[in-house]
Parts: structure tokens; sequence; C-alpha cells
């Protein structure tokens, strides 16, 4: 009989990961007392590593019982991990997010994930959210152009992708690598549509910086080693700006990626409580709020506003991403820029 | 008391004195560690090959060595790797041999002062040099460009930058910033043992010193010369930080970046196998042609120790063989500890160093909020200490058996230990992934397999330390005290150990420096659980964090000078 009380609140919790696809799963004091059992979280981000801490110390003010372990790294670089993690049997994420949106269907797929939907959830647009609960696009960012406002005259300035092939940028330009960044990724798949190859390969000769991060990038102007960014997180050109670097945003022309960055929890994440409670306080306001104002993502909770300053998204010409079409693609695309940039 | 028992046991009987030394047990301890250490280095060899002739369905092919061979993005890396090697070796020998030369020949001042800081390019880990430069050198930002651009009035972008760091030629000069002091030991070592005599002989005949020193000097010292651009050639080989942080942005990549480019996912783990072993093959003839080298030494004047040799006066010389003295160190270790200083303590790391740039911020970030931070604080000591410990033991038992040849297999036990020298760090780890990925033993994502690297990639330097004091402690001590009735056992603890005491810490300790270090085999292995600092920091320059880089940086090299100083403090207190 005492095991049996003991093991309920935990067939409880399995039940209701099987129904949560149906309603939303709110943080219970059940579950952040089973979740301080845990101990702790162990969070697979892509986000610049300073937005996640800020993130994880939020998450420790707010559960003073629970700790977040924050793994930071390039969203290609997250999905090697844990494909070569669970490849050897090793389960240690809980709770992922990451810059490539398709990853989250081949996850889904391998059927790796849990069904969960954090409460916020219901009220954002379907198109941000899994039908049957997987995932939700836990932050959003715009894969933007930019440059040093001390090395380039605002009139001189590139407008789009096509003015960075003018001779006169040779050398100047800094990009960030699809094979490292989900971001990056998603925004060279846009270009491609839009452009070609063709125009990737005449971007190659310009001799092109070629940086991992797409928060490398808007720092590496910031730093003035570059003038130009052809790729580089929205979110971290705020954070530059709002530090007083001498940065300005392009919005291309052409248009602008608008990357997803969807978050989700693991099935057989080690700290499923800790994992739930802590998705449900990612896609709280307050928390999309904390992410938008201090670093510069863009949200889906319809309670969040866009900071003073900041051109709002309907202002913006945006090249929507296509993580399904994207997804089978992802290896040849790599391929097909490393041959062109290097890795 | 005892003397008479044992004689008997010497005595004419042999068939009882077979029997008595077989009781001894060293010969099975002795096969157990045959049996270790061929575990430990040759199982992650054996995948290595059997992996590189196997396609994904498991049948025997060759399709991974015809891409190798046929593909341009294989061949391209091969050569850049080759051609950038050997010229880092040809550099490291113009630079050092003069060097060397300098200051076991002349009365070049303060050499005291220079040795320490050629100790402290030595000992200063590769891509920490990297990192320095990429925040001196890049093209545009870099602080030694622009104060260039500055005293000059050039502007970035218009003007030729006076470096670019990220290059194929950046790469290579930063390569040779750590490098040269190998191929400095040898020549300085190899001149200590060259006798005065005929460059005394040759002075008195009137042959101006700079003749002397090329026409005499050098070819008594060529063999080492030549050693020295061997080891500095392999040196820079199979770095990976290096190339990775320095190349990459500029496109250009080498063997090593290329066989952890195919771990990315999915990994491919055939054709990164059949990639290695050309590497290793290399590394294998390089290394042979070395020890050739060194083992023949056609010049027989090499013999014992000179005293006295009388130091060449440099004169007006002084200047510029300190001029050469001041631009290596200036750049391996002044240069690149003043950024690394400076950058840990701004906001804009290319900022001017005003007021209001100054900032502890990054130092509040990496040991108060950044949460990687004590994980791979802690994972590294942990290994460290682990790796330091278990391979000192390991190399001392080893040691003694082969040293003393007092056992079947000691020949063998010798060149287990040493042969780990051949396989760079990047392709032990590709063999251990893919020796411990699978049953029996799954180790990927524990330290464990993390430690078996450091232990593997230690043993030889680990070996050569305590080999080389086990040779000083003659054995007629351990004879003496066999006599008197000890076993060999009691002998070894009595006598022997507390003799090479000293050799043992000062192996723990470079055990120790050299795990703290690790990048090139470390990189292939972590999991999020099992970060080091290294990785960590690695992982911090692709989001091109460089305040919380270069407080790791510090942290790292305050750790290792600590060390280096115990050592020093140590072996002198012994000698004293």
């Amino acid at each position: 009989m005492k095991r049996l009380i003991a093991v309920f609140p935990f067939a409880m919790a399995a039940m209701l990961a099987i129904a949560g696809t149906a309603y939303a799963q709110e943080t219970t004091p059940e579950m952040v007392a089973a979740a301080a059992r845990e101990g702790k979280v162990v969070w697979y981000t892509s986000v610049d590593v300073k937005v996640a801490e800020v993130v994880a110390k939020a998450f420790r003010a707010q559960y003073p019982t629970l700790d977040v372990d924050v793994e930071r790294a390039g969203s290609e670089r997250v999905f090697q991990r844990i494909s070569q993690e669970y490849a050897s049997a090793i389960h240690n994420v809980d709770v992922v997010n990451s810059s490539d949106a398709s990853h989250f269907l081949y996850w889904k797929q391998q059927k790796w994930l849990a069904p969960h939907t954090p409460p916020d959830v219901i009220r954002f647009p379907a198109q941000f959210k899994d039908p049957e609960g997987y995932f939700a696009t836990w932050r959003a960012t715009l894969s933007v152009m930019g440059y040093n406002t001390k090395l380039v005259d605002a009139k001189d300035a590139p407008t789009g992708y096509m003015d960075l092939l003018d001779p006169k940028w040779k050398g100047k330009l800094v990009k960030s690598h699809p094979g490292y960044s989900g971001t990056s990724l998603t925004g060279t798949f846009a270009i491609v549509k839009l452009l070609g190859w063709d125009y990737l390969e005449k971007l190659s000769k310009q001799g092109v910086l070629q940086l991992q991060s797409t928060t490398a990038t808007p720092k590496s102007i910031a730093s003035g080693e570059r003038v130009v960014m052809i790729d580089g997180n929205e979110y971290n050109m705020f954070i530059e700006i709002d530090a007083k670097s001498p940065v300005k945003i392009v919005y291309p022309k052409e248009g602008t990626p608008f990357v997803t960055s969807p978050s989700a929890i693991f099935a057989e994440a080690p700290h499923p409580n800790a994992a739930r409670v802590f998705e449900n306080f990612l896609f709280t306001a307050k928390i999309q709020q904390l992410t938008a104002t201090e670093g510069g993502t863009r949200s889906l909770h319809p309670d969040v506003k866009d900071p003073p300053g900041r051109t709002p998204l309907s202002a913006i010409k945006l090249l929507p991403d296509d993580p399904a079409t994207m997804l089978p693609q992802i290896a040849d695309i790599k391929k097909r820029y490393t041959a062109l940039f290097g890795n | 008391m005892k003397i008479a028992p044992s004689k008997a046991r010497g005595a004419p009987p042999r068939p009882l004195a077979a029997r008595a030394r077989s009781f001894d047990p060293t010969a099975p301890l002795s096969l157990a560690f045959v049996l270790l250490l061929a575990t430990l280095v040759l199982l992650p060899m054996f995948w290595l090959v059997v992996t590189s002739f196997r396609d994904d369905a498991g049948r025997i092919t060759l399709d991974h060595y015809w891409q190798f061979f046929t593909d341009a993005s294989f061949l391209k890396p091969l050569f850049t790797t080759l051609w950038t090697s050997a010229t880092v070796g040809a550099l490291c020998v113009a630079v050092a041999a003069p060097m060397g030369w300098l200051v076991a020949r002349t009365d070049l001042p303060a050499k005291r002062l220079l040795r320490i800081l050629i100790l402290a390019s030595f000992v200063t880990p590769p891509f920490l040099g990297a990192f320095a430069w990429v925040l001196l050198g890049g093209p545009n930002a870099g602080l030694i460009n622009q104060w260039y651009y500055g005293l000059f009035g050039l502007k970035a972008f218009e003007a030729a930058p006076l470096l670019n760091i990220f290059s194929a030629g950046g790469m290579v000069f930063v390569m040779i910033l750590y490098t040269f002091p190998y191929v400095f030991t040898f020549v300085a070592n190899a001149l200590d043992l060259v006798p005065g005599e005929l460059e005394e002989a040759s002075a008195m005949l009137g042959v101006p010193p700079w003749r002397t020193a090329l026409d005499v000097t050098l070819p008594l010292v060529t063999p080492a010369l030549l050693a020295g651009f061997l080891v500095a050639f392999l040196q820079s080989m199979t770095l990976f930080g290096t190339p990775a942080i320095l190349a990459l942005p500029a496109g250009i990549d080498t063997m090593t970046t290329k066989i952890w480019s195919l771990f990315q996912f999915p990994p491919r783990l055939g054709l990164a196998a059949a990639v290695s072993l050309p590497l290793l093959a290399i590394t294998v003839v390089l290394l042979k042609a070395q020890s050739t080298i060194m083992g023949r030494r056609g010049y027989a004047v090499i013999g014992g120790k000179s005293s006295g040799t009388r130091l060449l006066r440099l004169g007006a010389w002084k200047l510029p063989a300190l001029v050469l003295f001041a631009f290596v160190l200036g750049c391996s270790i002044v240069l690149p500890y003043g950024v690394l200083l400076r950058t840990a303590f701004v906001k804009n790391w290319s900022g001017p160093m005003g007021f209001e740039n100054l900032t502890l911020e990054n130092w509040r970030f990496v040991f108060f909020e950044f949460s990687q931070t004590r994980l791979a604080l802690q994972n590294t000591f942990e290994l460290g200490l682990a790796a330091a410990t278990v391979g000192t033991a390991l190399v001392a038992v080893v040691a003694y058996l082969s040293v003393r040849r007092a056992v079947w297999g000691h020949r063998l036990l010798a060149f287990l230990a040493t042969a780990p020298v051949a396989i760079p760090g990047i392709v032990l780890a590709v063999g251990l992934f893919l020796s411990y990925t699978h049953p029996p033993l799954v180790l990927y994502g524990t330290l464990a397999i993390i430690f078996l690297a450091y232990v593997t990639k230690e043993l030889p330097v680990g070996y050569q330390q305590l080999g080389a004091a086990l040779k000083a402690v003659h054995p007629e001590l351990e004879d003496a005290s066999r006599i008197f009735g000890a076993t060999r056992m009691r002998a070894l603890v009595d006598i022997t150990a507390p003799l090479i005491r000293e050799g043992m810490v000062t192996t723990w300790i470079l055990i120790f420096i050299g795990s703290i270090r690790e990048l090139s085999a470390t990189i292939l292995l972590f999991t999020a659980r099992t970060k080091t600092v290294s990785v960590t920091m690695f992982d911090l320059r692709e989001s091109n964090d460089w305040g919380p880089i270069a407080v790791l940086s510090i942290t790292m090299l305050v750790t290792t000078f600590a060390l280096v100083s115990l050592i020093d403090r140590f072996t002198r207190r012994r000698i004293a």
C-alpha cells in the first residue's frame, strides 16, 4: 500500500504526459515538489549564452529548490550532440531549444519528444505550435544584415543581398556557418530559394570571413573586424545597439529570413518534472517579455510588447521559414555551402 | 643474518633457483601490464583500421580510402597540412637554432630570464596563443593592426593590414611561437654536449666567430637540427585548436579540422578512420627518421659534457641578438599574455583602454553566472588528478620493469609505453570513440573515455621522465638490499622509490599540466556532462565571447605556472 502511494504521483505524471496533447499542463505545487526531488533541469539551447544565463538566473530566483544546467552551442551542434548521445543511449537532455525548426520535425518522427503544452502556448497562433503539442516556438529572430557605422556611412551601406556582390565589399564581409548555426541554415536556405546557389558562389569570391555562430557575426562588426555582416541574429544586434556599439541593422530589401526557434521536452528526459516546470516557465509572459527586452528576441506571446525603438515585424518584408521543405535538403545545403566557404 | 639462506638460493642446484625465481611476483605483473598497455594503445588502433575498411553494412570496402585519395576536399587539407607543417619546422629551426647557440656559446645577458620565458612559451597551451593572436592580429580590429593604422594615419579596410592572422601564414606564425622551444631545447642540449675545443681551435686560427659558428658548430649540431625540424613538423601537424581558430575562418582546412568535421552529424566514422590512418603513418615514419638521426650521431666528438667552454664575446652584436629574443618572446609571451589580461578587464576588446571601457563583468559572468564554469572546472580538475595519479603509478611500474629488464616482456612494455608519441591526439580520439561506443564497454558520455585518452597520450612523457630517473639509480643498490634478503618488492619500496620520488612528482605534474590543457582529443570525446575548460573555451570562441575566454585563459595559465614553479621548487630543494 505504501509503495502504491509512492508510485501514485509518478503514475499520474505519466498519465498526464500521455493525455497532455488535449490540454495544457499547469505547474502545480506537486509538480514543483517532484521537480525539487530531481534537483535540476538540463537545458540545451542555441540562444546566446548570456541571454541563456539571464533566463537561468530568473528560473533559479523563482524556483529556489531547482537548478538549471545551461548547455549552449550552435543549433546544428546541439542537434549533433543529442544525436550522438542518443546513439550511445545517453539521456542527458531535458529541454531543448534550437533555431533550426526542422530538428523538431526530425525528433518528433524519431518519437524522441514528449507531448506537453505550456498553459501560455494555448493562446499562441496556430502556425507557431505543433498541433499534437510536441513543441512550440519559444522565441523567433530575424537573420538580418548589418554594418559598422564608424566604418561605413549610412548612404553607402548595402540595402540588400545583391549589393554585397559589389567589389567594394571585398574583404569586408563576415558570415556565419549553416553547418553550425540553425539561424544561418534557415537564412541561407531562404537566400538559396530566393537567389539561387549562383548567388552564393559569387558571394564566396568576396573574401568572406567565415565565423560559426549567428551570435558571433554581430560581435565581429561591433569590434570593427569586419564592416558588413551578411547574416546574424537580430537579437544580438539589439544587444549591441543597447550597449552603444557602433552598429546598425539592415533589413535586406529582398526580404529578411524569419527564424522560429521552438522548445520541446525529451521523452527520455532524466528530470521529467523539472523539465515541465521549466518549459512552462519559458513560455510565461514574464520570461517572454524578459527575453524580448533584455535578449532582443521576438516573442509570439500575445501579451508581449516589443520594446520601444524596434522595427515592428509588420513593417519588415519577411521570408518565412519552411522547416518541412528544408529537412530533407539539409545535408546537401551544408555540403554545397562548405565546398564554397569551407568548414 | 639472512645472508646464508639467500646465498644458498643462488648456489649451484639450478632447478631450485629457477623455481625460486618463478615465485617472483613481477613476472605475472609484467604480463598484466603488457596486456593493460596493449589494451590502452592497440585497441583504439585496431578499431581504427577495422572501421576504415568497413562500410555502413559492415562489408569490407576500400571506398573510404578511394574517397580520400580522389576527393579534392580531402587532398587539399592534406596538402595544406604538409606544407604548413614543413614551413613551421623549417622556420622553427631558422629561429631557434641561433637562439640555442646564443644561449649556449655566447655571453648573452639575462640568460636565466630568457630560459624562463622560453619555458613559459613551451607550457602555454597553443590554442591560448591562437586566441590571443586573433585579438592582436585580426586584420582590422586586431590591436597590432589598429596601432599600425594609427601610426601611419591609415584606415582599416583601405590599406592592407600589417598582418592578417586569419590565413595559412598567420596560422604558421602562431604555430612557430609555441613550437620553437622544442627545437631550442634540442639545439641547446646538443651544444652542451659538443666540446668547445674545436671551436676554440678554430678561433685561435683566426677564423671569425660567425665562420666558426657556420663551419664548425653548425655541422656538429646538424643531427639535433634535423630532429628538431621533425618534432616541430609533427607538433604542428597534430594541432587542432590553432588551425580551427585561425585557418577555418579563412575557409582553410587542415587534416585535424577535417577529421573533426567528419564527426558532425551524421558522423562518417569509416571515412574519419580512413583519413586518420595516413596521419598516423606520417607520424610513425617521421619519428622513425628522427630516432635514426638522433641514434646515429655520426659525429664522434659528441661525448661527455664539456666543461668550461669559453663564451664568445658578442660585443656590438649583443643588441641584434637581444632583438631576436625580444621579438620571438614578445610575440609568444608578452603580447599574448598582455592582450588576454586586457581583454579580461574590458567591455569591448577592440576599444580604447579608457576608464569607461573597464569592467569586472567578464569575471562575474564566468565565476558567478556561467553555469558551465563549475562543471568544466570540476571535470578538468578531476580528469587531471586521475590521469596524473593513475598515469604516474602506471608509468612507474612499467618504467621499472622495462628499465631493469628484469622480466619477460620488458621490451614490449617499453615499446607500448612510447608508442602513443606517434598517435596524434585527434586520431587517438577517433580510435577511442570507435572502441568504446559499443559493447562490451560503453564509455562514451563518461569522463572515463577522456581519462583513457589522457593517460594514453601522456604515457610517453611519463615513461621518458621516470625511465631516466630510474636509469640514474644504479641497480647495485637494489642488489645489495636483495643480498641482505629483501624481496624485490621490498627493495623497490624501500630503496628505489625514495630515490625516484622527485621524478615521480615531476611526472605527476607534467601529466596534470598536459591533461588540463588537452583539446584535440577531448573535442571528439566530450558530451554536455563531460565538458572540460578547454572545450568550453572552444565553444565560447564559436560565438566570439572573447571576455569570458580571456578570463578562463588566465585561470588556466595561473594554474599551469603555479604547478611549474612547484616542480622547480621541488627539484631545487632536492639538489640543495
